[in-house]
């Protein structure tokens, strides 16, 4: 069902994930109030990306250097890898036996680069949004990891493989609806994309992103927006039937269940305000926790 | 695969001294994170990938919430002053020279099985039936004793108990909280 590619596919991948972040980043300023037209939002993200190599390095006073520009490299590396165990179709560059439990694991390094990227630059602002991203993280990690095992439990395995193997029948979205939206939710979460964008707020000059400038910031915003696209397209084998459809080759059938599950969420972030996290902690511990946890009890006696 | 065993080896150690060499609190915290992260490959160099890619996800998060109490109970958290993360020196040099002494000299003494049973196939399943299996009841109490601990170290560190919230008689209709959460209570 699903087949590792050769060595090349680990090189294919990041290029994958950076078209589609470069698509979502188009799509964010496309969707912008100030209508900047067609072409200028195609354009967006390579002017973006040009600003910000000739951009001059901010400096701080006694920042922590290492930790600081580690942060970006961290979180961008990490990306990448939660998509390694991502199928594109019938391809994927290492079909771990437990691959939900890596793809976990490598999102989880957001935890560790935010904190630091708001640490680094000894910056009050930028360390009141790095705070912020932990107790974001503290609400959406939670759900999260219920979510992911009632995927693996539906499937009575941790490999994506298996479980989309699981869903030749039936997708998960479809008999587990409350695990997708919540899986959704929480992707927005640890992208810390808009509407959970409050680590990197306007109300803190940037947050964890204030005094981040030139180079620097383009590796943390780029491992932001892959994060967001691994998220998207992990949501496919989870919970969409992989690479399963009519007509359609697998692969063509993946790309465009991502990039209709990517677009969704940025568009969803332009019409929601900005959730604080005080308010997602108590949602996700009073009832995100509760219901995911019976959705997981659901689908046990279901699999049973 | 050698040189992985020996990077890692190497990496785990000398991260393990940077937490005492550094002298700011997200250092120390981050490279002992990174010494983890080594050991947790080193696991997932005896193809137990369950286990260490969990060491992994588990200490990245638990390293997180420790940085924050470490910068919020340590002395000189940013590394503007002199500090050492060295307590009780003479003491617990001895007990590290012990202890190493012990492991080492176990794994030259113990007579190691060659040969022997197979692999399991699975050993993510082999765990999760050890787990779940013979040893249900073991887990299950190991599992209510730590939630009670959390529970109770909560409670204990509280700034705003219930009385605090409901009032005196627990008798407030919607809690009087200084920062409304999002259920509009």
């Amino acid at each position: 069902m699903v087949e590792q590619t050769p060595w090349w596919g680990a090189l294919v991948l990041p290029a994958v994930l950076v078209a589609f972040a470069a698509a979502a980043v188009a799509l964010d300023r496309g969707l912008d109030p100030a209508r900047i037209g067609f072409g200028a939002a195609v354009a967006a993200p390579g002017r973006a990306v040009a600003g910000l190599l000739v951009q001059q390095r901010r400096r701080t006073l006694a920042a922590d250097g290492l930790l600081w520009r580690g942060a970006g490299v961290v979180l961008v590396v990490a990306a990448v890898l939660a998509s390694m165990v991502t199928p594109l179709g019938r391809w994927v560059v290492s079909d771990l036996s437990v691959g939900v439990v890596w793809f976990n694991a490598m999102e989880i390094m957001a935890w560790a680069a935010v904190w630091l990227a708001g640490w680094g630059p000894n910056s009050a602002f930028a360390l009141v949004g790095g705070y912020r991203f932990v107790a974001q993280g503290l609400a959406y990690e939670l759900p999260h990891m219920f979510v992911l095992t009632t995927a693996a439990l539906g499937a009575g395995s941790l490999r994506i493989g298996d479980i989309v193997a699981a869903q030749q029948g039936l997708w998960f979205a479809v008999w587990m609806p409350v695990a997708f939206v919540v899986y959704l939710v929480s992707v927005l979460g640890m992208a810390f994309a808009r509407p959970f964008d409050h680590p990197a707020g306007a109300d803190l000059a940037g947050g964890a992103l204030a005094e981040l400038s030139g180079v620097d910031r383009l590796v943390l915003s780029a491992g932001r927006w892959v994060l967001l696209v691994s998220g998207a397209a992990m949501a496919v084998p989870l919970f969409l039937g992989g690479g399963a459809g009519p007509l359609l080759p697998d692969w063509l059938w993946s790309l465009v269940k991502t990039a209709v599950v990517l677009g969704a969420l940025v568009w969803a972030g332009h019409r929601l305000p900005t959730v604080r996290m005080e308010r997602y902690a108590e949602i996700a511990w009073m009832v995100l926790v509760p219901a995911t946890l019976l959705q997981a009890l659901i689908v046990s006696l279901v699999v049973l | 695969m050698a040189v992985v065993f020996w990077v890692c080896a190497v990496g785990a150690v000398a991260a393990g001294i940077a937490v005492f060499r550094v002298d700011s609190m997200a250092r120390a915290t981050f490279a002992l994170l990174a010494s983890f992260v080594f050991a947790g490959v080193a696991v997932l160099l005896v193809e137990l990938t369950y286990l260490g890619v969990l060491v992994i996800l588990m200490m990245v998060m638990e390293m997180v919430v420790m940085v924050v109490f470490m910068v919020m109970y340590m002395m000189n958290p940013a590394g503007l002053m002199p500090m050492t993360m060295v307590h009780n020196q003479k003491g617990s040099l001895g007990i590290a020279a012990g202890v190493f002494a012990v492991l080492a000299a176990g794994v030259y003494l113990i007579d190691w099985p060659d040969g022997g049973p197979p692999r399991p196939d699975d050993p993510t399943m082999q765990l999760g039936e050890g787990l779940m299996g013979p040893k249900m009841l073991a887990m299950i109490t190991l599992g209510l004793a730590l939630f009670a601990t959390i529970v109770v170290t909560v409670v204990l560190a509280t700034h705003r108990g219930r009385y605090d919230r409901y009032g005196d008689a627990l008798d407030r209709a919607t809690p009087d909280d200084p920062v409304r959460g999002g259920l509009g209570r």
